[in-house]
């Protein structure tokens, strides 16, 4: 009798336990509110800007050809998980994101949730994309509208078990993805805030420039400070204030904006895709960058 | 003729130098030439920034800077200097992409060569340099990253 009641009890527990990991890992889009203010008309010239700044086109551009602005996706990306495809981000109501509405714009964005409610994977770096402003958020949608649509999906993503696991992205959110309330305060004035937004937000920096625990989280205490090139080739520099402590402001800001560092030496690998990106981004937003970075230092840095 | 056969000699002399050159001495070879391009490149990067004031002299030596550094390059990524101090992607020899690096140096030097005589004045130099210092960060994307 006793066995059967711990039998059962047990079989209670577990059912439990499993109700509650399927409901903490449940995918959650932004609030009603978050949702309006992204679904309110957005300005396409403004959303230029904010496209070169976090180099859409990198990662989403269509493989084997030049033109940024042709987002039909399918690049490879390989990492230790298994290979990701960015999909296509082009206007095509069938194959890219014209049948989106603002609202599932900004889930993908600010919370990492598809317009079908499933977990998008953190290789699409919403965890940056979360703090970017909800003006960027819906100038950069008005800007995607511009493009040509481009029929064609990516392939699936290839990834390793247990990665392969999408539900699972549920608990990857728990852990690492940043507490962000929207609205941003947003000042212009102020040159440092808006470099800590650029690096931090759209320009997604910390992406490669950090070291990653072994779930692939950032270690936060280390943020910036360099870390392993997504296609495990080779390594993304500090580029804090330590990192940087020989280049000076205007460095920086050269280096993003033609390629070429204070010695003479180019930017290869990854960056080379950013720095093409860049050098279409505002003037002012590459000084408010190298600002920010040249003056940052991490938690854990002496 | 013994003008000829000293020059014989230096030239088999030279070539086992070649031959006989390690990977390390290889990739130190490359890394100096590759040096010398970034300190010719950066006055001109500046003139291009509007920075410094447009001159021909320093832009022409950046050139026959590129033109010398293009001719000696292809030679100096042997197999066993895959390793060592450098930041040379091992996907150089791995995916056998030797020869479209060697094609990119090619085009490296005859864009060098090109612009000796197209860039004539700042109007001139604006409108070409951009696209031959292309060839430095086509080279990178693909085939250097920090590896340490």
């Amino acid at each position: 009798m006793t066995g059967r009641i711990a039998l059962a009890l047990a079989a209670a527990l577990i059912a439990a336990a499993a109700a509650a990991a399927w409901f903490v890992t449940a995918p959650r889009g932004v609030s009603a509110e978050v949702a309006a203010a992204a679904s309110e008309p957005g300005d396409p010239e403004a959303g230029k800007n904010v496209f070169y700044v976090a180099g859409c086109e990198s990662c989403h551009m269509s493989p084997g050809q030049n033109d940024p602005l042709r987002l039909g996706g399918g690049l490879e990306l390989k990492t230790p998980f298994g290979s990701f495809y960015p999909p296509n981000i082009s206007p095509d109501p069938a194959d890219g994101i014209g049948a989106w509405s603002a609202a599932d714009f900004a889930n993908a964005l600010f919370a990492g949730v598809s317009p079908r409610g499933g977990h998008l994977y953190p290789a699409f770096p919403y965890p940056s994309y979360r703090r970017m402003s909800i003006k960027d958020v819906r100038d950069l949608f008005a800007f995607l509208h511009t493009t040509p649509p481009i029929s064609g999906r990516a392939p699936s993503n290839a990834l390793k078990f247990p990665f392969s696991i999408r539900r699972a992205v549920g608990f990857w959110k728990l852990l690492y993805m940043p507490k962000v309330d929207h609205p941003l305060p947003v000042d212009p004035t102020d040159e440092e805030a808006l470099g800590r937004y650029l690096v931090n937000g759209p320009g997604h920096c910390a992406e490669c420039h950090s070291p990653r625990d072994a779930f692939g989280g950032i270690i936060t205490s280390r943020r910036l400070t360099g870390g392993p090139l997504p296609d495990g080739k080779g390594k993304a520099p500090n580029i804090t204030a330590e990192g940087l402590k020989e280049w000076s402001e205007d460095d920086v800001e050269t280096a993003l904006s033609t390629g070429f560092t204070p010695s003479g030496d180019v930017l290869g690998s990854a960056m080379t895709a950013v720095v093409r990106s860049l050098k279409q981004a505002p003037e002012p937003d590459l000084a408010a960058i190298a600002r920010y970075l040249k003056s940052f230092r991490p938690d854990g840095a002496p | 003729m013994r003008k000829l056969s000293v020059f014989v000699a230096m030239f088999v002399l030279g070539a086992s130098a070649a031959l006989a050159m390690s990977g390390a001495e290889a990739i130190k070879a490359r890394r100096d030439l590759m040096k010398a391009d970034g300190a010719a490149t950066k006055p001109v990067v500046a003139m291009l920034q509007g920075k410094a004031p447009f001159d021909l002299a320093t832009v022409q030596k950046a050139l026959k800077t590129y033109q010398n550094a293009a001719s000696k390059e292809p030679a100096l990524f042997p197999p066993d200097s895959k390793t060592g101090d450098t930041n040379a992607l091992p996907v150089i020899w791995d995916d056998n992409n030797v020869a479209d690096l060697d094609a990119r140096f090619k085009k490296m030097g005859e864009d060098a060569t090109a612009a000796l005589t197209t860039i004539k004045d700042e109007a001139s130099f604006k409108a070409t340099m951009p696209d031959v210092l292309k060839s430095c960060d086509g080279c990178h994307e693909k085939y250097h990253a920090k590896r340490q």
